[in-house]
């Protein structure tokens, strides 16, 4: 498999380590928001199978975070995007 | 005061130099290293500021030589910076003078060992040891990858010409893993 970095061009996969749902870029505020939404955000993840953003680690290359648009059934990435331009562009500061 | 003896990352007074039939790996001890990240939101002040001090912050995955200061990029906002160690032995304190408070600097030359390799064609070498495709990548290529379990930093100066930097702790086991590999290929 072969990933498309946005910045470094096509890389081999197994110089990526795989975390999980991107879900966990958007972390509630553990002060405000309330257990109930904490439990969610630490313990819940949907299994879709189809379309899923996922968070993806360069371990062996320049050691960026990812989130890859991937289809779990085909396995086909549409979109491979940096993960701090897409927590920016969902409001956070980092 | 105690007088110490400086030792190279092989443990000897002296740097080693090592052939293998047309292979020849020199550990590099006059190379003076350290780190430049821009903090936040402060690039263009950091590129300013490295275009007038003569530092060069080369693109994605390439070095640029430049004199005194050569330079690799590393990671988004990120560069390691090479100098002679005769002369910019306090290379972190010479960058921070220059570059001021627009990107973080941080001293490397003794967290890495240095090797050049130089044979009339590395490729058969290296592709035994890294993934990066030594042979079509252009000249000036630079990146992060893998030699046996540990992280380096491969530099492409010609199809004869490569300077690697491995972690100083490891170098006895990325030079026995550079001889078996040029054992197997040359």
């Amino acid at each position: 498999m072969i990933i498309h970095h946005p910045i470094l061009g096509p890389r081999d996969a197994q110089e990526f380590v795989y975390l999980g749902d991107a879900n966990l870029i958007d972390r509630p505020d553990g002060m405000t928001a309330g257990v109930e939404v904490f439990h969610e955000y630490l313990y819940q993840r949907t299994n879709p199978a189809g379309e899923h953003q996922e968070l993806w680690y360069h371990e062996q290359g320049d050691r960026s975070w990812l989130v890859i648009t991937r289809n779990t059934v085909t396995h086909e990435i549409t979109k491979v995007e940096l993960a701090r331009d897409v927590a920016r562009s969902r409001g956070r500061s980092k | 005061m105690a007088s110490l003896m400086a030792m190279t990352a092989l443990g000897r007074r002296e740097p080693t130099t090592v052939t293998h039939g047309p292979l020849t790996i020199t550990e590099r001890t006059d190379v003076a290293l350290a780190s430049v990240a821009a903090r936040k939101g402060r690039m263009a002040d950091l590129a300013q500021a490295a275009q007038a001090a003569g530092t060069p912050l080369p693109g994605p995955a390439t070095h640029q030589r430049g004199t005194p200061y050569s330079a690799f990029w590393t990671a988004p906002e990120m560069w390691f910076v090479e100098a002679p160690f005769a002369t910019h032995e306090l290379i972190a304190e010479m960058l921070k003078a220059a570059l001021g408070d627009a990107a973080s600097i941080t001293e490397q030359t003794d967290a890495w060992v240095a090797f050049d390799l130089a044979a009339p064609d590395l490729s058969p070498v290296l592709e035994r040891l890294c993934n990066v495709d030594f042979r079509h990548v252009p000249d000036g290529h630079a990146t992060r990858t893998m030699m046996e379990h540990l992280g380096v930093y491969l530099i492409k100066h010609g199809p004869k010409e490569a300077r690697l930097y491995g972690p100083r702790s490891s170098a006895e086991s990325l030079l026995h893993a550079l001889e078996t590999a040029a054992h197997s290929a040359l």
